[in-house]
Order: structure tokens, then C-alpha cells, then sequence
């Protein structure tokens, strides 16, 4: 296992937001963790980023614990992350933005070589190199935050939706950028809204709702669970109120039931 | 009309100096949001130590220079370790009230005897000051002095901001913490860099102003730091060339004002200046007119 993360509990003062959440992620999978508005499925990766800290449980990312190491040395440990909403520099230009992504690391060689891999899954961005990042179009300003995230070369890639406002052909076409970076080794953590699409690529899933694991397994067992069939694979994509466990589901679920009715 | 050139020179030459204070205020402020208001204080005790330096040191002036700047960064460090880091979660005007502390701090501190005394000083000069006139202008060689060194140092900076990766990772923590953090950025060593570079350049202000103005004591800092700051506020708190643009503004303001108005109401026009820009247009002449972003 690359990632383990076991019973964290995290707290945005006094809000609980994540509740015992258990999952794991493996060597050159791609995971990805699916749920409705507010369930913490950005919460659960800003803790593995270190950004927020979990008040128990653990992170064991390749064998060592990540949950007390300062956010910035987590990145030089080979997790990177792509934020919701983007968070490009936008007063800096692409190319700088992209040399951030590359703040890490020190040679330059191999720097230059990650840029050209950058720009070959996403050529738009090397015609704008010097543009600044705050004048690119929302589907530029996600490739460039994509790109950003793959400056340092990490083991793990966490995705926070990566979809979010892009037109179906570039929710197509990131997609399949996903599975490229992956392909090329990188293991995928990947959040999304739109769960149709994440379950078309990723190996195994995670279903969060209030901040518990609800549902975990192969992604053709989640596709067919009749309740993430009603609330995410329909017509509409629902923001499932009480998204409790079906029956019937592995571990994480009944654990989660026990821990509801408690 | 040789005479009204000559003002303006004066005023070229205030508003240099107090671009120096007005940069470090629009650094903090962009990268923590917080109104610094030791930075004046900082740039005295910048005054003081260049003074020093070149007189009792016997240090050459460029040295004295450079050590007033070491000297700031180092103090301008430990300022935000101590009196502004523990607050950095707590609500804005915790930093803000910890900040006019340090401030008081600063001054009473420089006040004791051991330290600096609480007297005026006459600052003597570090070169034999020389005059000359062009096309019936006269400027001297402080002039040039402080022009050559402000320039330099306003290269500098732009230097570090815009070809440095230090620069570049302080631009980026000034936009966004977070996002800094997920670059693995040290934001913490960042926003230290910036209390360093934003002191030391209040201090190289300082020095140029003990020199060229004649007089040091320890609340000296108070008048060019509330200039500086409402040079900042004007320009666009926040952006690093309109710290420089409020500056030359300022300079002029006060110079002009001085000679042509009266003295007495010097301070009163510039401070209209800063709440007629609250009122008008807050974001500052260079700020966008959209509210502030994260
Ligand atoms: N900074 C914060 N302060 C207080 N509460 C927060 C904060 N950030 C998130 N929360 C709360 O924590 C819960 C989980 O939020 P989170 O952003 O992790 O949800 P999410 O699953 O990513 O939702 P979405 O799909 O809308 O992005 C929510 O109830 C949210 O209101
Ligand atoms: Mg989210």
C-alpha cells in the first residue's frame, strides 16, 4: 500500500467533518472517492496534503507516518495535490505557476523534462507560457493546475474535481490525461462530483457521506449499488441527505453503521 | 521656475525615501494581510545603527549602510516571530494592536539611555556635501546619493521578485497560502523573507534620510512611516509598484506643500490625501476595483 489512512477524525473547530475515515490506496491504482456536497471528501485529501490535521487516526503514506510532517515536506515525500477550485497563482504567469509546481525540486534537466512532459498533455498551456495564470479560461486554469501538480513528480496524485466546470469534451479529454499520468506510473487519488466518469477509469472506490466511509469497493460493485445508481448515476446528481450504509457491504460500511447507531 | 525645479528635486528626494519605508509596509501587508505599524520604528532604528556605523564604528558609509540593513532584517524577523506569528490565526485586529505594541516597544525602548536616549541627535555628514547647478537648477550630491542607492535597491527587488525562485515563491504565498503550501512552499520562511527584505529597506531609508534630513531621535520613525503608509494606502496596498508611485507622490506632496502653502499644514494636506483615497477610491490608484481576493 501506498496510502493508508486509518480512523481519522478532523475538526474544523468544533465541527466534526471527517468521522473514523478509514481507506487505502495502492501502488499505481487509481482510487476514487465519490460523495455528495459536504460529505469531506476535500477535507480528507487537504489532511493527507497536511493542511489540516486529523485530532486522531493516522496517515501512513509508504510505510511512514504523515500527520505530524509540515505540509511543504509532505510534498518532497512525493504527494502532490491538485486543489478544488483550481487555485492557480493568477498574478504569476503559467510558466511561473508551473516552476512552483517544480519548487521542490533542484535540477534543472530534469525540471525541463517534466515541463516538456507538462506540455505534452497539455499543449494548450505552452502556447501560453507567459501569459498570466489569472487570465486563462476556467478549462486552461485546470490544466495548468493539473500540470502544476505534476511539476514535482509525485508517487501519489490527489485530484480534487478535477471536472468541475468544464465542458463534457474537456471532462473527456482530462479524463484521459488522468489515466495517461497514471499509466506512466503515478497512483491516482482521485475526488469527484461527477462519479459516472470517476468510476469509468478508477480500480476501486470509496463512497463518503457526513464525513464517513459509506461504501467501499471494486468500482463495477459500487456502480451497481442501487442506492449510488439513485443518487449519483442518474439523470440528476443528487446531493444524497443522510447517504447511510446499504445493506449487504463490505466492512468500512457496517463499521460506519455501527458508529451511526452508537 | 529654477525654483519651483528645485522643489520638486526635494520632493524626488523625500519621496525616495519614503518609498523605501512604503515598500516594506505593501510586502507585509501582501503577504499577511497585516498594517505593520513597527515598520516605521524599524526604519529609525535602521537611522540610528547606519549613523552609528559610519560615525562611532568609523565604518565606511556603504558598510554602515549594509550593516543597518542587516541589522533591521534580523530585528524585522524576530518582530513577526514573536509579536505577530502566535496571532496569525487570531482575529485580524489581535496582529494589528500586537503590532502598535511593538511599535511603543520600539520607541520607549530606543529611548533609554543605555540605548539610544531619548535627545535629538545632529547627524554629521558621511562625505562633504557638494552643490552644483544644471541650467540654473542646484541639486547636491545627497541628491545623487540617495537617487543612485534607491535606485539600485528598487532594481534589486525587482530582481528578487521576478527572477528569483525566493521572489517568486513570495509572490505566490502572497496570493495563496494554501496553494503555497501544496507547492511545498515553507510559507512560514517566506513571510520571514519578506519581514527581511521589507526591513532592510526601511533601514537604507533611514540612513539616507539621517543624512540627508540631519536629525535622528527615537521617534523619528513615526512622520515618514504614516507618510509611507498613506503612500502605500494611495498606490494600492499590496502592489509593489504603487508603493513606489504613492511614494514619489508623497514626497511631492509635502515638498510642494511645505513651500508653497505653509508648513504648518504639510501633514494635514497629506493625511487629506490618505482619507480623500478611502473615501474615493480604496483599492489605491493601482488596485483593481474589485474587492479583495483570498
Ligand atoms: N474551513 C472550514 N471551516 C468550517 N467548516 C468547514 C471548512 N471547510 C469545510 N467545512 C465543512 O466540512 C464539511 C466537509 O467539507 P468538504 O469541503 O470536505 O466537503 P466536500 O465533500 O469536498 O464537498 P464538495 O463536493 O461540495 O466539494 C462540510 O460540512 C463543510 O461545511
Ligand atoms: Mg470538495
Amino acid at each position: 500500500m501506498i496510502l493508508e489512512v486509518r480512523e481519522i477524525d478532523v475538526f474544523y473547530g468544533s465541527i466534526q467533518a471527517l468521522h473514523q475515515v478509514s481507506f487505502e490506496v495502492a501502488e499505481r491504482e487509481i482510487v476514487t472517492l465519490i460523495g455528495p456536497n459536504g460529505a469531506g471528501k476535500s477535507t480528507t485529501l487537504r489532511a493527507l496534503s497536511g493542511l489540516v490535521r486529523p485530532r486522531s487516526g493516522r496517515i501512513i503514506y509508504q510505510g511512514r507516518e504523515l500527520s505530524r510532517v509540515p505540509a511543504h515536506e509532505i510534498v518532497r515525500r512525493g504527494l502532490s495535490q491538485c486543489p478544488e477550485g483550481r487555485r492557480v497563482f493568477v498574478n504569476l504567469t503559467v510558466l511561473e505557476n508551473l516552476e512552483m509546481g517544480a519548487y521542490t525540486r533542484s535540477d534543472r534537466a530534469e525540471i525541463a523534462a517534466s515541463l516538456e512532459r507538462v506540455f505534452r498533455h497539455f499543449p494548450r498551456l505552452k502556447e501560453r507560457v507567459r501569459q498570466a495564470a489569472g487570465t486563462l479560461s476556467g478549462g486552461e486554469q485546470q490544466m495548468l493546475a493539473m500540470g502544476r501538480a505534476l511539476m514535482s513528480r509525485p508517487r501519489l496524485l490527489l485530484l480534487d474535481e478535477p471536472s468541475m466546470g468544464l465542458s463534457p469534451l474537456l471532462v473527456e479529454e482530462v479524463f484521459a490525461i488522468i489515466q495517461d499520468i497514471n499509466r506512466a506510473g503515478t497512483t491516482v487519488l482521485l475526488v469527484e462530483q461527477n462519479a459516472a466518469m470517476a468510476l469509468a477509469i478508477a480500480n476501486r472506490a470509496y463512497v463518503l457521506g457526513a464525513g464517513r466511509v459509506v461504501l467501499a469497493g471494486a468500482v463495477a460493485d459500487i456502480r451497481d449499488d442501487p442506492r449510488v445508481q439513485a443518487a449519483y448515476l442518474g439523470d440528476v446528481i443528487l446531493d444524497a441527505p443522510g447517504c447511510g450504509p446499504a445493506a449487504g457491504t463490505d466492512a468500512a460500511a457496517s463499521r460506519s453503521r455501527e458508529e451511526t447507531r452508537a | 521656475m529654477a525654483g519651483v525645479l528645485e522643489q520638486i528635486l526635494n520632493g524626488l528626494q523625500l519621496g525616495f525615501v519614503y518609498a523605501l519605508i512604503a515598500l516594506g509596509y505593501t510586502m507585509v501587508y501582501g503577504i499577511i494581510r497585516l498594517i505593520n505599524f513597527a515598520h516605521g520604528d524599524i526604519f529609525m532604528v535602521g537611522a540610528f545603527v547606519g549613523v552609528l556605523g559610519y560615525t562611532v564604528w568609523g565604518l565606511p558609509f556603504p558598510v554602515a549602510v549594509g550593516v543597518a540593513m542587516l541589522v533591521c532584517a534580523v530585528l524585522g524577523v524576530i518582530i513577526e516571530r514573536l509579536a505577530y506569528r502566535p496571532l496569525r490565526y487570531a482575529p485580524r485586529i489581535a496582529a494589528l494592536i500586537s503590532a502598535i505594541g511593538v511599535s511603543l516597544f520600539l520607541e520607549y525602548f530606543c529611548s533609554l539611555n543605555f540605548v539610544f536616549g531619548p535627545n535629538y541627535r545632529v547627524v554629521p555628514r558621511p562625505f562633504e556635501v557638494t552643490s552644483f547647478s544644471v541650467a540654473g537648477v542646484t541639486a547636491s550630491n545627497i541628491m545623487v546619493v540617495v537617487t543612485v542607492v534607491v535606485i539600485a535597491l528598487l532594481g534589486a527587488l525587482q530582481y528578487l521578485l521576478f527572477r528569483t525562485r525566493t521572489g517568486k515563491a513570495m509572490r505566490a504565498v502572497s496570493q495563496d497560502h494554501d496553494a503555497a503550501r501544496l507547492m511545498g512552499i515553507n510559507v512560514d520562511s517566506v513571510i520571514s523573507t519578506t519581514f527581511a527584505v521589507g526591513s532592510a529597506l526601511a533601514a537604507a531609508g533611514g540612513v539616507l534620510y539621517a543624512v540627508a534630513y540631519r536629525q535622528i531621535w527615537p521617534f523619528l520613525g513615526i512622520m515618514p512611516g504614516l507618510k509611507a503608509f498613506t503612500a502605500a494606502v494611495l498606490g494600492g496596498i499590496g502592489i509593489v509598484p504603487g508603493a513606489v508611485l504613492g511614494a514619489l507622490i508623497m514626497g511631492q506632496v509635502d515638498v510642494l506643500s511645505a513651500a508653497y502653502v505653509s508648513s504648518q499644514f504639510r501633514d494635514a494636506i497629506g493625511f487629506s490625501i490618505l482619507i480623500l483615497v478611502l473615501l474615493v477610491r480604496p483599492t489605491g490608484l493601482l488596485g483593481s476595483r474589485q474587492p479583495e481576493k483570498v
